[in-house]
């Protein structure tokens, strides 16, 4: 399978796949796509690298351990909820925020947050099963 | 003010009292004792505005959406109990600030104990039944970590342990009792709960857990055994919590309950029995013990015992001496048992039969021991005595009942004088016996507790104004009700009752005289019993360990085969039951409609299923499971659910690649070998589920679908959440919480996973005997304490 093709590729194929998921995160809220969706693109970005490049070239370019990016996105997802908190409304309302940048509308909410969150938490947690069950030796 | 003196003021200070003993050192033990006098003074202040029903209440709001407030109400009854807690407790922290001296931990302990004063003052304040419980609890728990502060030995942990057990136990009865109080009365404050609650038909119920409470909080038989062994903690301990207050929130409870649900044959009749019970354990019990801090814990059991008894006896009368008795033996056991403590630290043993001519080196112990023994044995003119004379004019009367009742008192008191002899007397007179120190007196600020307590005891004697205008008659009058007037009685050498206390002092001198032979015969007798209460708590709290564990081994057996068996076989059960038994089963074979490419896809699904179930190797069974989600998400695609389709090809080509994974990095064989038997089961098990799920599905498509939710998320996905993926809106906004939830569960199977990744990898690297699973560690502390 590790094929020299394959070694040469791979890391290009990550990039344009995470490129790509963080493209169909962003969409997702009127066309399909969205945090689950992207999340898993990215973490199969990243089982294809591991695979071609070993676990440990991996986890050396994604700086902090995988699940740490799991606990990141429900910690992310959960502060977009109590945003909510100073506006006095429900916990998890959506709030929205127009902004204009050179006149383009972007819209920033906070369940654009919330999705980003999600994003993280599927990403994190397959691509650490994805890795440690690439891990030859025993650390990580 | 006075509340928060009491209170709020203790709970503050334990905070800083860590702080406190690094700065000060023995100093701390000081402020501990400043700040109990406070408490004191704040209540001897508003002492005198208290008569009969006048009492002063303070409220601040709590949870006001639920109406429920933080109540206090100071009243007869609690100022008593609250003077004696926080008087007692100055007295305990100034000789904890030496008897601990040097300790590692003494700044943690003035902490804990300063939190139980707090907790214990707002027992006795609180009116609402939520704040008494709240309070309650934080006794159980200050005491738990009190009697186990000397950790490191298991005695000390087992009997924190079991008096958590048996209080906490308590403490949920008394919830529930406030919570029928409150349903039944329709608020949580018990100064509006308007008269006897006898005639409700939850009266028994409400009966059964306060005294559930009481009892177990006051050590009644069966639930006595924790106390003795609470003696594991330091003596300030013993003579503060499990003398003098903490075991008395099960009598205030009672008293304080006694309006509302006393006088009835059930209250009554159930209170006497116990109590007569635990006062003659309490008071057999105490011959066999040779430790001076046990000897008095087992009277202490006695005495807990006879103030039930005298609450349920419950005449003006009865409810007077055991007022009286409170204050007494508040004052004396407390003394007492500092004088315990005394004897241990001047002599280095608290051996009864060892010890003796402690009179020379240890004067000033001996003045206080002898003044709370002659308390204990109720000597005229203390008031000790006058509590003796009032329970047994409460029952001098030509009834059975009673003549039983008063022949357990006699019997009782006869023995606790007995006992008073052995600890006064027995340490201190004949001749000097060698002791593991060179006997010597203790300093002042451990002397300053039991001779201020016994001289207390004393001179209240001659200060009936306080004795009996303060401390007693305005509780009874809580208690019985503005009208009661009891009679107090004075020295009359010619009543029935003087002549039962000579009745009493002679069984005392007599039990004294055959002290040490009763004693080896009771410890003969028990030795041949071989079972004790406290033996009998060990069966069952590790029978109910033993028991949790089989259940979980027998649920959680650790066979993946079986595991996915259940799952399946529950999964068509689950599909296939409702349709059988509500009458939904598909009546026909659903109309097909497919064009030719979409015939094609059907196709490729079908073989990749036939390959998945041919393949002679995993990896090829893999790619073909792969091959036939691959179709599915095609399906999906074709039939308009974008989102779901793209997630499915993702999820099904992570699903290969991991499953790949799975089979080379953890050695699986290549090829899966399994008996023809276990082959035919799966295969039954999964054409059973697969067939129940098809079922299912034919009876959806034969009813008509409810549009009115796919409705209401495409009208109102645009306008309201700013989106026009439905799927993607549902997910992060209509329902975020469950989103949320999903992926904490999501992110904790994926740490579940790399722990088993992880071990599989251990397991593979270690010897190979540590491929069976570790014994699992059962620790079983010792039973005897």
């Amino acid at each position: 399978m590790n094929t020299l093709i394959f070694r040469t590729v791979a890391p290009l194929l990550t990039v344009v796949m995470l490129v790509f998921s963080v493209f169909v995160l962003l969409r997702g809220h009127n066309e399909p796509g969205g945090g689950f969706i992207g999340g898993l693109i990215a973490a199969a970005a990243i089982a294809i690298y591991g695979i071609a490049s070993g676990p440990m070239a991996v986890r050396r370019a994604m700086r902090a351990p995988p699940l740490s990016f799991a606990g990141a996105g429900v910690l992310l997802a959960a502060l977009a909820g109590l945003l909510s908190l100073p506006f006095d409304v429900p916990f998890l309302t959506g709030l929205w925020a127009n902004i204009d940048i050179d006149d383009t509308k972007v819209a920033i909410s906070t369940p654009m947050v919330f999705d980003i969150g999600v994003y993280f938490v599927v990403f994190g947690t397959i691509s650490a099963i994805a890795l440690g069950l690439e891990d030859e030796e025993g650390e990580d | 003010m006075t509340v928060a003196a009491c209170i709020v003021l203790p709970f503050v200070t334990a905070a800083l009292l860590p702080l406190l003993h690094r700065l000060l050192g023995d100093y701390a033990g000081w402020i501990a004792a400043l700040v109990a006098a406070t408490g004191f003074v704040a209540l001897l202040a508003v002492a005198p505005g208290i008569h009969g029903s006048e009492s002063m209440a303070v409220a601040m709001p709590w949870v006001p959406s639920w109406g429920i407030e933080l109540s206090f109400l100071i009243d007869g009854l609690s100022l008593t109990f609250a003077l004696a807690i926080s008087g007692i407790g100055a007295l305990i922290f100034l000789y904890a600030s030496r008897y601990l001296h040097g300790h590692h931990h003494q700044g943690r302990f003035l902490a804990f104990l300063m939190a139980f004063m707090g907790a214990m003052q707002g027992v006795v304040l609180a009116d609402s039944l939520l704040a008494l419980y709240l309070f309650w609890e934080l006794t159980s728990v200050t005491s738990f970590l009190l009697i186990g502060f000397d950790h490191t030995r298991p005695a000390a942990r087992r009997a924190a342990v079991q008096a958590l057990v048996v209080t906490g136990l308590g403490g949920l009865a008394l919830l529930a009792a406030g919570v029928v109080m409150h349903q039944l009365g329709g608020q949580w404050e018990l100064s509006g709960v308007a008269g006897p609650l006898a005639d409700s038909a939850l009266y028994p119920l409400l009966v059964g857990l306060v005294l559930l409470a009481a009892f177990t909080k006051s050590a009644q038989v069966p639930f006595h055994f924790w106390l003795p062994n609470a003696m594991e903690a330091p003596t300030p301990v013993s003579a503060y919590l499990h003398s003098a207050t903490m075991v008395q929130a099960g009598v205030y409870l009672v008293l304080r309950m006694t309006p509302h649900l006393g006088g009835e044959p059930l209250w009554n009749t159930t209170l006497m029995l116990f109590g007569g019970a635990t006062l003659l354990w309490g008071a057999v019990a105490a011959i066999k013990q040779t430790d001076l801090k046990q000897l008095l814990a087992q009277t202490t059991l006695a005495s807990l015992g006879l103030l039930m008894l005298l609450a349920g006896i419950g005449t003006e009368l009865a409810i007077t001496g055991a007022m009286l008795y409170f204050v007494a033996h508040a004052l004396y056991k407390a003394g007492l048992f500092l004088v315990a403590g005394a004897i241990d630290h001047g002599a280095g043993t608290r051996d009864v039969t060892v010890l003796g001519g402690l009179r020379d080196p240890m004067t000033l112990t001996f003045i206080a021991a002898l003044l709370g023994g002659a308390a204990m044995l109720g000597l005229p003119p203390l008031a000790g005595f006058f509590a003796k004379e009032e329970m047994y004019a409460a029952l001098v009367s030509a009834s059975w009942g009673d003549a039983l009742a008063l022949a357990v008192l006699v019997a009782g008191n006869g023995v606790l004088g007995a006992v008073a002899l052995v600890v006064a007397l027995k340490p201190f007179l004949g001749q000097l016996q060698p002791t593991p120190i060179a006997p010597h007196e203790a300093p002042p600020t451990m002397l300053a507790g039991p001779l201020l307590l016994g001289l207390t005891g004393a001179a209240l004697a001659f200060a009936p104004d306080v004795l009996l205008g303060i401390l007693v008659a305005p509780a009874t009058a809580v208690i019985l009700g503005e009208a009661a007037h009891a009679p107090y009685l004075s020295l009359n050498f010619l009543s029935p009752a003087f002549l039962l206390s000579l009745l009493t002092w002679a069984v005392a001198a007599l039990v004294w005289h055959r002290f040490d032979a009763l004693r080896v015969r009771l410890v003969e007798f028990d030795r041949r019993l071989g079972w004790s209460f406290d033996k009998g708590f060990d069966a069952l709290y590790f029978g109910l360990v033993n028991l949790a564990d089989q259940v979980t081994r027998l649920l959680h057996h650790g066979r993946l085969e079986f595991y996915l068996l259940v799952a399946f076989v529950g999964l068509g059960l689950a599909a296939l039951v409702p349709l059988l038994v509500m009458g939904g089963m598909p009546g026909r074979w659903p109309e097909v409609d497919l064009t030719f490419y979409e015939w094609g896809v059907v196709l490729i699904a079908l073989i990749g299923l036939l390959t998945v179930v041919a393949a002679r190797t995993r990896l090829f069974a893999i790619l073909a499971l792969g091959v036939q989600g691959v179709a599915v998400a095609t399906l999906f695609l074709l039939f308009g659910a974008p989102d779901l389709s793209f997630t499915q090809f993702m999820v099904e080509i992570l699903s290969v690649v991991i499953l790949a994974l799975v089979m080379t990095r953890l050695n699986l064989e290549p090829t899966d070998k399994r008996p023809l038997e276990d082959w035919a089961r799966d295969g039954a098990v999964a054409l059973f589920a697969g067939s129940a799920v098809t079922m299912l599905l034919f009876a959806v498509l034969e009813g008509s679908l409810d549009p009115r939710l796919s409705d209401f998320f495409n009208a109102y996905s645009a306008p309201v959440a700013h989106g026009h993926n439905v799927v993607n809106v549902i997910l992060v906004d209509f329902r975020g919480l469950d989103t949320l939830g999903e992926i904490s569960v999501v992110m904790t199977a994926g740490i579940a996973v790399l722990a088993l990744i992880r071990g599989a990898r251990r397991l593979r690297s270690a010897p190979p005997a540590a491929d069976k699973p570790a014994p699992r560690r059962r620790t079983r502390k010792g039973a005897s304490a």
